[in-house]
């Protein structure tokens, strides 16, 4: 029989606290992190804050000469790409992962599934550079005086549809946001159908129910939550997405009623002028933006999460 | 029309809207791809792989910035895995169920998607203005920012795979949890944690915007980590948004190169992970 050496035992019992502390430690350290960007941003937003108070988000100056500075057209144009993003990217995204769930033979599935999978990890520059040298062109030449001729004259949205084709502007960074986060969407609403169980489809097949009405009645309504998770973050990204708006957003800090016409966004407002901007008010005020930034897209994804992590939770639980 | 075949057409109608919205994303994406490698190889040769990254007019190669992409990438990855892997050893082995475990785990799922620039201005704020000048080291550490979350989530997903069985075999024999982790958890779960990182340097070699505001980027050959150094994804944003084709090519090699090494690192990290699971030995 072995005798326990006390030494040795003790010995152990400092290894085990030292290597559980140290998880622990990097454990704690992600939370440090997200508090550390948090302060850090408030800090450098603080001059900018200060100096001009809650105008500054209701306000569309944007002048280093005079030093002043608002971000409403950097906010509007956030919102408006993505929401033309969203717009384009979640139906074309539903009919992906549609097809791939219900449609789809089940050789094409995996190589389809994975080639969409893959399409995600391609970095955003990459997007961007495309839509500069060929989306934007391609835009400019075709699609955007087809819609100034049939929509521009039309009353009410026919303001969005005025003005030259620059080629780059808010339609293009859209569109181009709109072909970034389409895998991640397609990639999370056919996960999401996924789990629909087959048993309910099944009936609804056995009640004599066409494939789309068994999409429609069974299938979307089992899977809303899910649905809806994908969406938020397919959204937070394209809310906080820079290099691929950048490319082609055109960077003037303007609000036009054209979605034509150049704009700017959050992220790619700070990745321009950033490196360039000169004075501490300047400076400050572009931090502002990426407090900004970093509250709403915090939003969304936490909402996102919280409706992915529901949904796990009762795929968890027995029917 | 009777209602059956109403119920038909619209069947019909919907599933071809489905087909198309396949046709047409997928051939976005492959028009991408096309681009790339089609202006990508154009631009390519040897000169790449030789030169610095040239002024104006002149002609060069990338290979300054693939260096520095590489340092910085590597860097990186060194300083944030291990964070990562310890954080996730805590996740899956220690804290399974605290309420503090079900705090980090939100919290990380959101810096997993949380835009990258603002990492950028969080290392700008903690370092650069510390440091007084952007520097390569302030890169890196943008970059294991970026890659803690990643590895953190990779690896509590693979410890969690591993058969209690095997740990309570290793408890019963007398061995402390970190006995435990580092003998029999960590070697089961090997093939995982190595998918994980190669998921993470694929998730880090190609961000941008957190290098703009701290490595910045260099025109000439640097090995000096508290200098700034150039990097691939930097140099090809300003290379493509210049007026000068030589530049424009460049950037569009360099380009071909980032995503090649992406896909053939994501394909790596799945080949291993299909293995992993097609051997059985550590299904759940």
């Amino acid at each position: 029989m072995a005798i326990i050496d006390p030494r040795h035992a003790a010995k152990q019992l400092i290894y085990e606290r030292v290597f559980r502390s140290a998880t622990l430690t990097a454990a704690i350290l992600v939370l440090v992190i997200l508090g550390g960007v948090a302060l850090s941003l408030l800090r450098g937003a603080w001059p900018a804050l200060q100096h001009f108070g809650f105008a500054f988000v209701t306000r569309e100056i944007w002048n280093p000469v005079t030093d002043e500075y608002g971000a409403l057209a950097p906010i509007y144009g956030t919102v408006v790409t993505s929401v033309i993003a969203m717009l384009l990217a979640v139906p074309t995204g539903f009919g992906i992962a549609l097809f791939l769930t219900e449609l789809c033979p089940p050789m094409l599935k995996r190589s389809i599934g994975t080639a969409v999978e893959l399409l995600a990890a391609v970095p955003s520059i990459i997007f961007g550079i495309w839509g500069l040298f060929v989306l934007a062109p391609v835009l400019q030449r075709h699609v955007q005086p087809w819609l100034i001729e049939h929509f521009g004259p039309l009353p009410l949205i026919g303001k969005l549809f005025q003005g030259p084709p620059f080629g780059i502007g808010i339609l293009t960074a859209g569109v181009v946001l709109a072909i970034m986060v389409l895998p991640f969407i397609a990639a999370t609403m056919r996960d999401v159908f996924d789990t629909v169980p087959p048993m309910l489809k099944e009936s609804g097949y056995g009640l004599g129910a066409t494939t789309w009405e068994v999409i429609w009645h069974v299938v979307v309504p089992h899977s809303r939550v899910g649905m809806l998770g994908g969406i938020m973050l397919g959204l937070g990204r394209a809310l906080g997405e820079t290099m691929a708006v950048t490319f082609v957003i055109g960077n003037a800090h303007r609000i036009s009623s054209s979605l034509l016409a150049p704009g700017t966004t959050i992220s790619s407002a700070i990745a321009n002028e950033f490196t360039e901007a000169v004075g501490d008010l300047y400076t400050s005020s572009l931090i502002a933006l990426g407090l900004l930034l970093f509250l709403i897209t915090f939003g969304v994804i936490a909402i996102a999460q919280a409706m992915l992590r529901h949904l796990e939770r009762r795929a968890a639980a027995p029917l | 029309m009777n209602r059956r075949q109403i119920r038909k057409a619209r069947n019909g109608a919907f599933l071809a809207l489905s087909v198309a919205a396949t046709v047409v994303g997928l051939a976005c994406l492959a028009a991408i791809l096309w681009t790339l490698v089609s202006n990508g190889v154009a631009g390519m040769s040897s000169r790449v792989f030789t030169e610095m990254t040239p002024p104006p007019g002149a002609s060069g190669g990338l290979l300054n910035a693939i260096f520095g992409s590489g340092v910085m990438t590597l860097l990186g990855i060194c300083m944030g895995s291990p964070i990562g892997m310890l954080a996730g050893t805590y996740l899956a082995e220690y804290g399974r169920s605290s309420r503090l475990s079900t705090v980090i785990r939100f919290i990380n799922d959101i810096l997993l998607s949380a835009p990258s620039i603002i990492i950028g201005l969080f290392i700008y704020e903690i370092l650069v203005i510390r440091m007084g000048h952007f520097s390569a080291i302030a890169g890196s550490v943008a970059l294991a920012v970026i890659a803690i979350p990643v590895t953190l989530r990779t690896t509590e997903d693979m410890l969690n795979l591993v058969p209690v069985g095997m740990k309570d075999a290793s408890a019963a024999l007398g061995a402390y949890p970190w006995r435990t982790v580092l003998s029999v958890v960590y070697p089961a779960a090997r093939s995982g944690i190595v998918t994980g990182l190669l998921l993470a340097i694929a998730r880090i070699s190609g961000e941008t915007a957190p290098l703009l505001f701290t490595a910045l980027n260099d025109q000439f050959w640097s090995t000096k980590l508290t200098a700034p150094m150039a990097n691939l994804p930097v140099v090809i944003f300003q290379f493509a948004l210049s007026p000068y084709p030589d530049w424009q090519q460049l950037a569009w090699a360099g380009a071909l190169i980032i995503t090649v090494t992406i896909l053939i690192l994501s394909i790596a990290a799945r080949i291993i992970l299909s293995l992993m699971q097609s051997s059985g030995g550590s299904k759940p």
